[in-house]
C-alpha cells in the first residue's frame, strides 16, 4: 500500500500531470488512513505479543533475552553417546571457515584460546580443535516453546479452584442482577408511579457516586452480620438492582411498542405475565448485554474480594488469587504471563462471540445520557 | 400514560361496572404493581446507598475499630482536623490530582482521536477495527497490569528496547522511577479507552450527513468540520465521559496497588488517596478516620461534578433541548 502511496503524493504536487486522477488520489488517502489505523493498532496490541512470547519461555530463555532476543529460542544441541554409553548434550555453534563458509559443530570442551568441537554429521572423526574464543561464536538456535509453563502455573495457583470461585460469584450475581434489574426497569418504563422521574434521576445519579462513600458502613454492616469471609457480600447486593443495568434495560423497554402490552392486558394478562411473555421475549438483546456486563464486571472485580475475603485464600476469585501468586513468584515472569493469559481467556472468548450484543449495550448506556 | 391503556381496555370489560370507577381501580392497581416491581431498587438504594452515605458521615465524628471490642467513641471533628494535618493524606491527594491532570485530558482526547479515525470515510474495513481497538478493554485488570509490567520492564521490556533502538541510551525504568511511574500508569490506562471510544464513535455515526454536506458547500476542510460540526454534535457524550473519567480517577486503586504491592513507592509517588483510605480502614482498622477520608473524596467529587455541570452549559450542545 505504501508503495502506491508514494507516487500519488507527488502527483498532488504536480496535479497538472495527465496521470493525476481523482480515483488515484482517493486511493492514496484511503491507504494512508488505513495504514495509520494499522500502525496504531499494532502499537496498541503489542503488549499482548510480548505476553504471549514470555508465557512460552523457559527461565533460561528469559535470562538470555536481555541481550536482545525476544523470541523463545534455545541453542540447538547435539546428543553424543560416549564409549561408556552415557549421553552427553553439547551446544552447536556456527564456525566460520577460511573460505568464508560456515559449518555447524558441537562444542565439547570450552577453552579460552582454543576449543574442541565435534561434527554432529560425522562424530567418528573425533574432536577437532578450533582456535579462537568460543564466546565470539554464534550459537545455532531453534524455536523452543515451553507450553508446560501453563501446566505449572495452573497447578501452583490451583487454577481450577480460582476459576470455580470466580464463575460461581459471577453467575450468582448475574442471576440476581438480571432478576432485579428487569423488574425495576419494567417499573420505570411502564408503571404510573408518583415521583417516578425524580427517582429515576436519583438512580442515574448513583452511577457517578464515588463508591468509597458507602464502603465503610457497608463493610461494617456485613462484618456485624458475619458475612465477611464469605461470598455473600459479593453476591447478595446484586439482587437489589444496579443503576447502570436498570438504565440500559429501561431505555430498551421504552422503545418496545405499548400496543403489545395492551393487547396482552385485554386478553387478561397480569403485569407479571406481560413481563414474562411480552417484554422479555422482545428485550433479549438488552438482557444479554446486561448479562455480559455483569459477567465481565464480576470477573474483573478486585476491591470487593480483596476486602471481604481477607484471610480466605480458598474462596478468592482469579483477580485476587493471581495477584497473591504474583507476590510469591515474582522472579518467575513466565508463570505470571502464562497466568495472565489464562485469566483473560474466558472474558475474551465471550467478547469475541458476543461482540455485537456487547457493543450495542455500551452504545445504549453511553449515548443516551 | 396508563390512563389511556385503561380507557381502551374498558369497553371490553364487564359492562355492569361503571367506566370511571373501573378505570380508577385499574390505575390504583397499576400503581401498586409499579411499587412492587420497583421494590428491589428501593430496598437496595436505601440499604446500600442512602443509609451508608448518612452513616458514613456520622462515622467521621467517631473513633471505632471492627478489630477491637472497644465501643464507638464520639470525638467531634478530631478526624477532620487529623485529615487536614496528615501529610501522608495530603501527599496522596496530591498524587491523585497530579495523575488526574494528565489522565483526564488523555482519557478524552485519545478515544476521541481514535473514534474520529475509525469514523473516517477513508478507512478500509471499518467494522474490523472497532472490536480490535475495543478488545483490550475486556482484558481483566489484573492480567493487563501483569502484561504491562512486563512490557514496561526497564531492562527487558519492549518499550525500552524500542527506545534504545532509536538511540536513547538511558530510558526510564517506567514502573520503578519516581518521575515516570504516573506516565506508566497512563500507558496502562490506554487499554481502558474502549468504552469512551465506542460511545463517541457511535454518536459520530449518528450526526446527520446533511450538516457535513452543507459544510462542503461552504468549502470547509476536515478540521473545520470536526471543530464546528462533529465536536458540538457529540459534546454530550464527551461530557458524559469526562464526568465518568473524573469520578473514575477519584476511585483509582487497583493499578497502583498491584504494581507497587500496596506501598505506593518509589517515595510515595504512586500512593493514591484511595490506597491511603484502604490502608487506614482495612490495614489499621481505623474505620472512623477511613470514613472521614471517604467523605472528603466524596465532597471533592461532588464539587467537581457540580462544577462540570455548571460549565457544561457553555460547551455541551443538546440537540433535543434539555437533557
Amino acid at each position: 500500500m505504501a508503495a502506491i502511496t508514494q507516487p500519488t503524493v507527488t502527483s498532488q504536487v504536480v496535479n497538472t500531470s495527465p496521470f493525476y486522477s481523482y480515483q488515484l488520489r482517493k486511493f492514496a488517502v484511503k491507504s494512508m488512513i488505513t495504514m495509520l489505523a494499522l500502525i496504531l493498532a499494532i502499537a496498541y496490541l503489542l503488549p499482548f505479543v510480548n505476553m504471549g512470547l514470555i508465557a512460552v519461555k523457559s527461565a533460561d530463555q528469559i535470562t538470555g533475552s536481555t541481550d536482545g532476543n525476544i523470541l523463545p529460542l534455545s541453542p540447538e544441541t547435539y546428543a553424543y553417546t560416549d564409549a561408556e554409553g552415557k549421553i552427553k548434550s553439547y551446544e552447536i555453534y556456527k564456525i566460520p571457515q577460511a573460505d568464508g563458509s560456515v559449518i555447524e559443530m558441537a562444542l565439547v570442551k570450552k577453552g579460552r584460546q582454543d576449543s574442541q568441537f565435534i561434527d554432529p554429521a560425522n562424530p567418528e572423526a573425533g574432536l577437532m580443535t578450533w582456535t579462537g574464543s568460543w564466546r565470539t561464536l554464534e550459537p545455532v538456535v531453534t524455536l523452543d516453546l515451553h507450553f508446560e509453563n501453563f501446566g505449572e502455573a495452573w497447578d501452583l495457583i490451583n487454577f481450577p479452584r480460582l476459576f470455580f470461585n470466580t464463575l460461581f460469584i459471577a453467575i450468582a450475581g448475574l442471576i440476581g442482577t438480571l432478576l432485579s434489574c428487569i423488574c425495576v426497569a419494567y417499573a420505570f418504563a411502564r408503571f404510573p408511579i408518583p415521583g417516578k422521574n425524580v427517582m429515576f434521576l436519583i438512580l442515574v445519579g448513583t452511577i457517578i457516586l464515588p463508591s468509597q462513600v458507602t464502603l465503610i458502613p457497608t463493610y461494617a454492616f456485613f462484618a456485624t452480620i458475619g458475612w465477611t469471609g464469605t461470598w455473600l457480600p459479593l453476591i447478595v447486593p446484586h439482587f437489589f438492582a444496579n443503576a447502570y443495568n436498570v438504565f440500559l434495560l429501561r431505555q430498551f423497554f421504552m422503545t418496545l411498542p405499548r400496543e403489545l402490552d395492551e393487547a396482552a392486558m385485554i386478553d387478561g394478562a397480569g403485569p407479571f405475565r406481560i413481563l414474562l411473555s411480552v417484554i422479555i421475549p422482545q428485550a433479549w438483546p438488552a438482557i444479554i448485554s446486561v448479562g455480559l456486563f455483569h459477567f465481565i464486571f464480576a470477573w474483573n472485580d478486585y476491591f470487593g474480594p480483596l476486602i471481604y475475603l481477607i484471610g480466605k485464600p480458598e474462596l478468592v476469585p482469579i483477580s485476587v488469587g493471581v495477584q497473591v501468586f504474583n507476590f510469591q513468584y515474582g522472579p518467575r515472569p513466565e508463570l505470571i504471563q502464562a497466568t495472565s493469559l489464562m485469566a483473560m481467556v474466558l472474558p475474551l472468548l465471550i467478547f469475541i462471540f458476543a461482540q455485537k450484543a456487547f457493543m450495542r449495550g455500551v452504545v445504549i448506556t453511553g449515548v443516551d445520557k | 400514560m396508563s390512563a389511556t391503556d385503561q380507557s381502551r381496555a374498558a369497553p371490553f370489560s364487564n359492562p355492569s361496572n361503571p367506566k370511571p370507577l373501573r378505570s380508577n381501580n385499574l390505575a390504583q392497581q397499576q400503581r401498586v404493581w409499579g411499587w412492587i416491581f420497583l421494590s428491589p431498587w428501593l430496598f437496595g438504594f436505601t440499604v446500600f446507598t442512602a443509609i451508608p452515605i448518612f452513616v458514613s458521615l456520622i462515622f467521621t465524628f467517631t473513633e471505632f475499630s471492627l478489630a477491637s471490642k472497644a465501643p464507638m467513641r464520639f470525638i467531634g471533628l478530631d478526624n477532620w482536623v487529623k485529615l487536614f494535618n496528615d501529610p501522608v493524606a495530603i501527599g496522596a491527594l496530591g498524587v491523585t490530582v497530579k495523575f488526574a491532570l494528565i489522565a483526564v485530558p488523555v482519557g478524552i482526547i485519545l478515544p476521541l482521536g481514535i473514534a474520529a479515525l475509525l469514523n473516517s470515510k477513508n478507512l478500509w474495513g471499518k467494522t474490523l477495527w472497532r472490536p480490535l481497538y475495543y478488545m483490550p478493554y475486556m482484558v481483566p485488570a489484573i492480567s493487563s497490569i501483569f502484561i504491562w509490567q512486563s512490557f514496561l520492564n526497564g531492562d527487558t521490556g519492549w518499550l525500552n528496547r524500542v527506545i534504545r533502538a532509536v538511540g536513547i541510551q538511558n530510558p526510564p525504568n517506567w514502573l520503578q522511577d519516581e518521575g515516570s511511574i504516573l506516565f506508566a500508569f497512563l500507558l496502562i490506562g490506554v487499554w481502558g479507552i474502549g468504552n469512551a471510544m465506542l460511545t463517541m464513535l457511535a454518536t459520530m455515526q449518528g450526526v446527520p450527513t446533511e450538516l457535513y454536506e452543507a459544510a462542503d458547500v461552504d468549502g470547509a476542510g476536515p478540521l473545520r468540520k470536526f471543530i464546528n460540526i462533529t465536536f458540538p454534535m457529540i459534546s454530550p457524550v464527551i461530557f458524559y465521559n469526562l464526568v465518568l473519567s473524573v469520578i473514575g480517577i477519584m476511585q483509582y486503586f487497583v493499578v497502583p496497588y498491584v504494581v507497587t504491592r500496596g506501598t505506593g513507592n518509589p517515595n510515595g509517588s504512586a500512593y493514591f488517596f484511595n490506597m491511603h483510605l484502604y490502608k487506614t480502614a482495612f490495614t489499621f482498622a481505623d474505620m472512623g478516620y477511613g470514613a472521614t477520608q471517604a467523605w472528603f473524596i466524596f465532597i471533592i467529587a461532588l464539587v467537581l461534578t457540580i462544577g462540570m455541570f455548571a460549565t457544561s452549559r457553555r460547551w455541551v450542545y443538546y440537540a433535543s433541548g434539555d437533557s
